[in-house]
């Protein structure tokens, strides 16, 4: 029983730490699948959890805090727009400056603004989103099996959770379900018979950003104002990198990418779980081989070992029209 | 990388257009300050003071640039071949694993003058060794470059952790860093350059490695203007088209720029490590790496300009530390803002003022852009 309720809780942390990969995965298949390059997920999950927490703060509401962040992050992305789209620069050069950008103003602007030396002031219970107690939570919690799966794994998260996976479901039907969605997998394999269809380009590719600017934010939110009760410097720490990895590893389709955040997520927990401690057969496994274990994989998948990752065919090439 | 741009004179392409990128960069930070509550001329002023008012001052901005040229010569080497090294960060602090090695076999039987070559070559071999799988990847099997360096610079990281944290920590120590060097392994100072001139200086960690680092410079202006690899390099950067039909060897193009890069990455190590630390701690590159795609970019991919836009980063490092002391609200993070700026500025958003200038240049003298007709071709 002892093992069960473990294994129960390392699955339980495995939802809550993929839910910020799985939502930053998700906004870079938007921006990947449209052919936009995106390494500045990072930063914009970072100025959207600064965003949220901030505003959240100032004026006692999540929701504002959640829009706030939102918002943010949109302009980030459009930023990235601006530069790769209109004004055809390199996508990746772009995402660099955007991290490095989030990560200064963040702290500087934390700072200035609350004098906690980058934090943002400890947030209310009315000021982060709760957890969500499914009905009969309580009463089935004390049944074998079905009980704990029910009361821990299932019911108890925030909203943003069950937001980050049906947007896996939705992200499906938008892609291939969608004359939207069609045309974005287009402009991202092909971007001239877009063109040619008589399809703007470039504003498929600025919405396919915002929807990207949307879900880092969200994620961002999650962070600052669900997992950690305010903003900490540098809070998102190569999730953005990771969510990347596992787009990769995704092969930048949405139910993949799901298995993917939760596999990482879980490499995570489990890291968290074991601290050192051994593990049977395999003995004792550094705490920093678990860290590397998913990029590592993705090195491996890249180089063609587990399948063969095939990125949208237009990606980080700019589109210029025929003259 | 082609553009779809017309010509501009020599001069404006390579001094005006980079100005005025700089220019907005700086500009746009000096709103962040006003945002922060802090006037933002007052700030210049503090910070260049800070990094050129005094011996001290001088000396610190040497000691960052020292840093910033060996990583900018790095993602340049590698961009010329229009390969983007992310990876400069995780080389450089594989670099510093070979120094370590180096320097606590070596410190106590050899003085510096005999440990300092044997740790140049084992810092550019481990920086190239770390360069070498991604661009082995790249060349043999596809995988994208950017990813693949950015996943090894996670993957150094935790390399190197666990090293710190074990082996390589001395029994009955907590900080996770190596022991400390003996003299040996320690770099000799130049700091009487800078008091050849009359300056005073207290105590900075200007050393030996300033002066390597010029040399790399000269050197990376001679490999890549005039040899033979180097012009390989450029041409593959250019057109893989072109070089795979002109007989170039594409895999061979790739893993070399790749470890030339890494090398140079590598032995960026060696003047935190041995000239200023005296030992190797836990993220002791601290970002120089990136830092290191802004100085590339600003300087244009050329030695000369990334000696100079190296010697501005410092410059913002050193005079970043001093305005801190000075304005409180201004943290050193300002400078990862204006790092970013420029990244953006000088070079996601390179093109953006060309146009106008383009159009400017045009209505004074058509001639100067090589065009007859005025309105021959817009933005």
């Amino acid at each position: 029983m002892d093992m069960f309720n473990a294994i129960i809780q390392v699955l339980d942390s495995t939802i809550r730490l993929s839910v910020p990969l799985l939502l930053a995965c998700l906004a870079g298949l938007y921006s990947e699948r449209a052919g936009i390059f995106d390494i500045g997920l990072e930063g914009k999950m970072l100025v959207g959890a600064f965003a949220g927490a901030s505003a959240a703060a100032v004026f006692h509401s999540a929701l504002i805090g959640l829009g706030t962040a939102v918002l943010i992050s949109v302009a980030f992305a459009l930023v990235h727009g601006f530069a790769s789209i209109t004004h055809r620069g390199n996508q990746i050069v772009s995402g660099v400056a955007i991290n490095f950008i989030a990560a200064g103003s963040t702290i500087i602007l934390g700072q200035a603004w609350f004098q906690q030396g980058g934090r943002t002031p400890a947030l209310q219970p009315a000021e982060r989103f709760e957890a969500i107690i499914w009905p009969g939570a309580e009463a089935i919690k004390d049944v074998p099996i079905i009980g704990p799966i029910y009361a821990e794994l299932i019911s108890g998260h925030s909203i943003l959770v069950y937001f980050a996976f049906a947007m896996v479901p939705f992200t499906w039907w938008v892609l291939f379900r969608t004359r939207f969605g069609l045309r974005m997998r287009a402009v991202g394999e092909n971007p001239a018979a877009v063109d040619t269809a008589g399809i703007s380009v470039a504003w498929l590719r600025y919405r396919a950003l915002i929807c990207t600017g949307i879900l880092t934010g969200v994620a961002g939110a999650y962070l600052s104002m669900v997992q950690n009760g305010g903003f900490v410097k540098d809070m998102t720490a190569g999730k953005g990198y990771i969510a990347l990895a596992a787009l990769i590893f995704a092969k930048w389709k949405p139910v993949n990418a799901m298995f993917a955040c939760l596999l990482f997520g879980f490499l995570d927990a489990a890291a968290i779980r074991l601290q050192g401690s051994p593990l049977p057969i395999i003995g004792k496994v550094p705490v920093q081989f678990m860290q590397a274990l998913p990029y590592v994989l993705t090195v491996i998948l890249l180089a063609g070992f587990i399948g063969k990752a095939i990125p949208p065919r237009a990606g980080g090439v700019p589109y210029v029209k025929e003259r | 990388m082609s553009t779809p741009y017309t010509k501009l004179p020599a001069w404006a392409d390579y001094g005006l257009i980079p100005l005025i990128n700089l220019s907005v960069a700086f500009i746009v930070a000096g709103f962040v300050v006003m945002l922060v509550g802090e006037n933002p001329f007052r700030a210049a002023v503090i910070l260049v003071d800070g990094a050129f008012g005094k011996g001290t001052g001088i000396a610190f901005t040497l000691f960052y640039a020292t840093t910033f040229i060996f990583t900018g010569l790095s993602v340049a080497v590698a961009a010329h071949c229009s390969l983007f090294n992310i990876g400069t960060e995780g080389q450089a602090y594989i670099g510093g694993l070979g120094i370590a090695l180096v320097c606590l076999s070596l410190d106590s039987v050899l003085p510096w003058w005999a440990i300092f070559p044997i740790a140049i070559v084992a810092a550019a071999a481990f920086g190239a060794l770390w360069g070498l799988i991604p661009a082995y990847l790249q060349a043999k099997r596809g995988s994208h470059i950017v990813i693949t360096t950015i996943m090894f610079n996670f993957i150094a990281a935790s390399v190197m952790v666990y090293l710190l944290v074990g082996a390589l920590k001395p029994a009955g120590s907590q900080a996770p860093q190596t022991r400390n060097f003996l003299a040996g392994a320690e770099l000799p100072k130049l700091n009487w350059i800078i008091e050849l001139f009359g300056a005073k200086i207290r105590s900075a960690p200007l050393n030996i490695c300033f002066l390597l680092a010029l040399v790399m410079a000269f050197l990376v202006w001679l490999l890549i203007w005039r040899t033979r690899l180097g012009y390989e390099m450029r041409t593959y950067g250019h057109s893989p088209k072109a070089a795979r039909y002109a007989g170039i060897s594409e895999t061979r193009i790739i893993i070399t720029a790749m470890m030339i890069s890494g090398a140079l990455a590598g032995m960026m190590a060696l003047n935190p490590v041995m000239g200023d630390q005296h030992n190797v701690a836990i993220d002791f590159v601290s970002g120089a790496g990136y830092v290191g795609i802004a100085v590339a970019l600003m300087g244009r991919l050329h030695p000369v300009g990334i000696v100079l836009a190296a010697i501005l980063f410092g410059m913002l490092y050193q005079g970043g530390a001093e305005l801190a002391f000075e304005m409180p609200a201004i943290s050193r993070d300002m400078i990862v803002i204006i790092q970013g700026l420029v990244i953006l500025f000088a070079g996601a958003l390179e093109h953006m003022f060309r146009p106008y200038i383009q159009a400017l240049f045009a209505s004074v003298s058509p001639k100067s852009v090589g065009m007859q007709a005025v309105n021959g071709k817009g933005a």
